[in-house]
């Protein structure tokens, strides 16, 4: 129902707390900047933060690529050929292509792999997409549910849990629901055909833990 | 790893002495083991558990705030959790000390008088732990343990007077969907607990531990496997994804030894895909309280296809009929019926059941067993739409129903006016997944066109007379649990518009009302210290009641803001 969501996004703008809500946005352009040229430096703090060691459950690694881990091509590699465009998107976790390495050790480390269409993104989003095609984490921020659902007529993601609902064309930002943050942004690149890791998530994946 | 923060006593005389006067300094409030007896027979001015006593009223008996002077209620103080969503449980108070839970499983002991805190408890959950239902239906009182069921699958002892966990048992992988939001049930020794996780293709249980030492007593799954009755109603593999949860505390019978629980729908939604009756999904369920033994059971409605959980357990009381006394089990049920049975050692009959809400689904109940006859347009499949009344939610969802004796009302928290569509489709199971056989994008909640005008309700029903005293009508949907007592009172919140009412038992007259920081979605109890009568609720909205929300504002096309975070509130009459 775009009418309902337009107004939602406009009561959102309203909001007396549009301080709050700028800042937030301001803190989102400075990660997503951050991931665009520091990608590798992020790669290094992602590892340096995480007491992880065992592969399986290591964060999505730059160089990683993705197989699909539910649906008709579940075990197959991702490739932009297999990813149909317009939606819906499809849930994946990384492979290290090296060591054939999948990392399915943790539930954390679903993706969500959205192929749109390249004028439909913005700008931001549009420079960490690999043509068309968008990552994100799977788990949603509010406490934690993966992000199955889809709304093909607005592209939407929807959280099934307490609907939550993000944008996959700008950043997947929350246009509805009790979600308090946009869902955490793989950036991504094509080599050889495949679906490939660029740099780390924009943010912490997860629920809020307060 | 948990974390326990302990207000040492003298830590509170320091701050005291810092910065108050010295008269108010705290002594450390004594602690009164919790014992069968007390249990069976609780003092007036306690609530040790659940609904208060066993037999699942939620009525106490305490009259100083009565009808004449429940308009100089007031906030005698209050606390903030720091938690967001729903806080659904209970304060439950032992000789002055109050125990509380949020969402996150937090535990709070507050002296129940003067609101200061004496301990809290705070479980580390999994970072990769998801919550459908993020909330705590509250704990259970047992000699000088508390008991906690958490949504991680585990059951907990805290130690009463300190917060410290004694033992911590798993009850389930959580991984593969199972939680616990239930206040457990104590009886003869044993914690009795029921699983969540019916969205995700569990296979429901209820389990004792041994209430000392945390060992696991009996476990009797609430769908059957083969070789036990019932197992004929699942076809093919489907009992090993069956769900039929159990989210509510049951309710006991202690001259039977039976614990009655209300029983969830079976999974996934779909209802092709497990053609049967499947048992003992939207029942009530009596088991053996030492054996685990299902000794009776009742299912309100078979094959179920609109996600009506039958939630909360049977209230247990005497009705009067012409011609015959007996001992009922009543139940407003998410069917949007209201079920009389009555209970036996060993067996459970129907006496009647008439709809509280409107219900366009059954056709018509047989007039023996109770078992209705649906409408099939109202059942929807793979690929075909069906609308049905009452909506997902029901007439009647967890939220409890209170009996109150003086009056012989039961009062039913309701919701009239919402409708539901559902369109199927084929799913496969995966552990830990959502497993409904419905998309999200196909759930649907049809207001009718009185819904403009009214959703929520509160109903006095008559039971001995077989018919509904007085309505209560709100704008908004109604998630208010409910507490009468000896006043001559009805207490419940629930509404979005964030108020607290007081209602006149008799006649429904409103004639309290409290404005509070949120929504009320907690269940209110009453408690009385050195002669002080004090009404306490939480507020805190979330979950389902925030869910349905965001539904209705989908179909109407606008946005409600309701503040989330949780406050305890207590009241007293003004002085
Ligand atoms: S977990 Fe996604 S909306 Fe609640």
């Amino acid at each position: 129902m775009p009418r309902a969501e337009n107004q939602l996004e406009e009561s959102t703008n309203a909001h007396p707390c549009a301080e709050c809500c700028t800042s937030r946005l301001v803190s989102r352009r400075t990660v997503l900047k951050s991931a665009l040229g520091l990608g590798v430096s992020l790669h290094f703090a992602s590892i340096a933060e995480s007491a992880e060691t065992d592969p399986k459950k290591l964060r999505p690694q730059i160089g990683d690529i993705f197989l699909f881990s539910a649906g008709a091509h579940q075990g197959q590699v991702v490739t932009l050929n297999n990813l149909p465009e317009g939606g819906p998107p499809a849930f994946a976790y990384p492979l290290d292509p090296k060591t054939q390495t999948l990392r399915d050790g943790s539930r954390l480390n679903r993706v969500l792999l959205v192929h749109l269409a390249q004028a439909a993104l913005t700008d931001p989003t549009r420079a960490v997409a690999a043509e068309g095609v968008v990552g994100y984490s799977a788990i949603c921020p509010h406490t934690g549910c993966d992000v199955s659902g889809w709304q093909a007529d607005t592209q939407h993601l929807i959280c099934p849990c307490h609907t939550s609902t993000f944008d996959p064309k700008d950043r997947a930002r929350v246009v509805g629901g009790p979600a308090p943050r946009s869902l955490p942004l793989l950036p991504l690149q094509i080599a050889d055909g495949k679906v490939t890791v660029a740099g780390a998530f924009s943010a912490r994946v997860g629920a809020e833990q307060k | 790893m948990n974390q326990v923060i302990r207000l040492m006593p003298f830590v509170l005389m320091t701050l005291v002495s810092l910065l108050s006067s010295p008269v108010t300094a705290q002594s450390p409030v004594p602690y009164t083991p919790v014992t069968a007896e007390r249990l069976l027979q609780p003092e007036a001015d306690n609530w040790l558990m659940y609904r208060r006593t066993y037999d699942g009223w939620g009525y106490s008996p305490l009259d100083q705030i009565n009808t004449k002077n429940v308009a100089t209620l007031a906030p005698s103080w209050t606390f903030s959790t720091g938690v967001e969503e729903g806080h659904q449980s209970p304060p439950i108070v032992n000789n002055g000390v109050m125990f509380i839970t949020t969402p996150k499983n937090q535990v709070l002991a507050l002296d129940a008088k003067s609101g200061e805190i004496l301990w809290r408890y705070r479980r580390e959950l999994p970072e990769d732990l998801f919550q459908l239902h993020p909330t705590n239906r509250g704990i259970a009182l047992y000699g000088d343990k508390v008991f906690l069921a958490t949504v991680d699958a585990h059951l907990l002892a805290l130690n009463a007077k300190t917060g410290e966990v004694v033992w911590d048992q798993t009850v389930e992988n959580y991984l593969t969907g199972y939680y616990m939001t239930l206040a457990p049930l104590v009886a003869r020794g044993k914690v009795m607990v029921g699983v969540s996780g019916g969205e995700l293709g569990i296979r429901g249980f209820i389990q004792a531990f041994d209430a000392e030492t945390g060992k696991p007593v009996w476990k009797t799954h609430t769908v059957p496997g083969p070789g036990e009755k019932g197992h004929d109603t699942w076809p093919g593999e489907t009992w090993k994804t069956g769900a039929v949860s159990i989210w509510v505390t049951g309710t006991y019978d202690p001259q039977l030894n039976l614990a009655y629980w209300g029983t969830g729908n079976p999974g996934p939604f779909l209802s092709e895909v497990r053609r049967g009756d499947n048992l003992y999904a939207n029942s009530v369920i009596a088991l053996d309280a030492d054996t685990g033994e299902i000794k009776a059971h009742h299912q309100y409605h078979w094959n179920d296809a609109w996600d009506w959980d039958e939630v909360s357990a049977p209230l247990l009381l005497d009705v009067k009929r012409p011609g015959k006394s007996f001992k009922a089990l009543v139940h407003a049920g998410r069917n949007g019926y209201l079920w009389l049975l009555e209970r036996h050692a060993d067996k459970i009959t129907f006496v009647d059941a008439t709809p509280f809400v409107h219900q366009n689904v059954f056709t018509k109940l047989d007039p023996e067993t109770g078992r209705p006859s649906y409408d099939p347009q109202r059942i929807f499949g793979v690929g075909k739409r069906a609308e049905f009344c009452p909506s997902l939610s029901g007439g009647k969802t967890w939220p409890p129903a209170a009996y109150n004796p003086q009056t012989g009302y039961l009062y039913i928290p309701a919701n009239e006016n919402l409708c539901s569509a559902l369109t199927g489709k084929q799913e496969t199971y995966t552990a830990g997944q959502l497993y409904m056989g419905v998309d999200f994008s196909d759930i649907e909640f049809v207001p009718r066109p009185e819904a403009k005008q009214h959703i929520g309700e509160l109903q006095a029903w008559d039971l001995n007379a077989g018919k509904k005293a007085w309505t209560v009508k709100f704008k908004s949907h109604n998630w208010g649990p409910v507490l009468t007592t000896g006043g001559g009172l009805v207490f419940m919140g629930g509404t979005n518009d964030r108020y607290f009412r007081a209602f006149d038992a008799k006649t429904g007259k409103q004639l309290w009302q409290q404005r509070t920081n949120s929504g009320v979605v907690g269940v209110p109890t009453t408690y009385q210290i050195d002669g002080v009568q004090y009404i306490a609720v939480q507020s805190g909205w979330g979950v389902d009641a925030q869910r349905v929300q965001e539904f209705l504002d989908k179909a109407w096309g606008v946005k409600t803001f309701i503040p989330q975070g949780g406050v305890l509130w207590v009241f007293a009459l003004r002085k």
